[in-house]
């Protein structure tokens, strides 16, 4: 028997880029892992992160050429600006 | 009765001689009075304790002006899990590079008027050098690292996002 192994990643977006995008988050499905950098490209399309936009991993944050797991809570998100 | 969410209150050992230090992290999504919330706080963390010599405070408030427009609201978002874990972070490096007893940082989130508090930070130590400090860097860390936006709502009619901390 054959199985192929999938993963789930939870993705989030905020303020801005949640509202540019249309939704606050996505369930992707994927056959093979993932770095930040291509999970933002398979999520919107485009071929770079903006040299701006932030990531993070289950709540810290990381670079762009961090690889994801399974069942990870992945958010990107523009610059802070609270205080 | 004030909505507000309780994230965080827990112990931790500073040092032998300072015994400990209280920590609290709140957000919350109602006005806040940050004088009674700093007084409540020092009531309930020093529990009659006198060995502390300063306290020092920051309030940020809402502005109705930004980059020469009128702000009439804000509305702000942060990412939950992610902002506790970050002030946490930074109340942490804070214990470790200042003797400092107790540490309270409040942030507001969700629609906020101007002249209404969106931020207090207060530190307590046994010197002033130690609060001074550690109350700016907690200050200038939040505003760096916590996953806080702003949106503006102007007088005009439009909203934008604010871009970037001054």
């Amino acid at each position: 028997m054959c199985y192929i192994f999938t993963m789930s990643i939870k993705v989030l977006y905020f303020a801005s880029l949640r509202e540019e995008i249309g939704r606050g988050s996505d369930t992707i499905d994927v056959q093979e892992s993932l770095q930040i950098s291509q999970l933002w490209k398979k999520v919107t399309g485009q071929n770079s992160m903006p040299d701006t936009l932030l990531a993070a991993i289950n709540q810290e944050y990381t670079g762009s050429d961090t690889l994801v797991n399974d069942g990870d809570e992945v958010a990107f998100f523009p610059p802070v600006t609270g205080g | 009765m004030m909505a507000m969410r309780w994230r965080f209150f827990r112990q931790l050992q500073v040092d032998s001689e300072t015994t400990q230090g209280l920590r609290k992290i709140q957000i919350v999504d109602a006005v806040f009075d940050p004088w009674q919330l700093q007084q409540n706080f020092q009531n309930e963390s020093m529990q009659g304790r006198t060995d502390f010599g300063a306290v020092a405070s920051f309030i940020g408030t809402m502005r109705n002006f930004n980059e020469g427009d009128d702000v009439r609201s804000m509305e702000l978002e942060h990412y939950p899990l992610m902002t506790e874990n970050q002030l946490n972070q930074i109340v942490d490096e804070a214990y470790q590079q200042w003797p400092i007893q107790n540490a309270l940082v409040v942030h507001r989130v969700g629609k906020i008027l101007p002249a209404e508090p969106i931020v207090l930070v207060a530190v307590w130590s046994a010197h002033r050098a130690a609060a001074f400090d550690a109350c700016r860097f907690l200050m200038e860390a939040l505003k760096h690292r916590a996953p806080f936006w702003k949106k503006e709502f102007l007088k005009e009619g439009s909203t934008r996002w604010v871009e970037k901390n001054t």
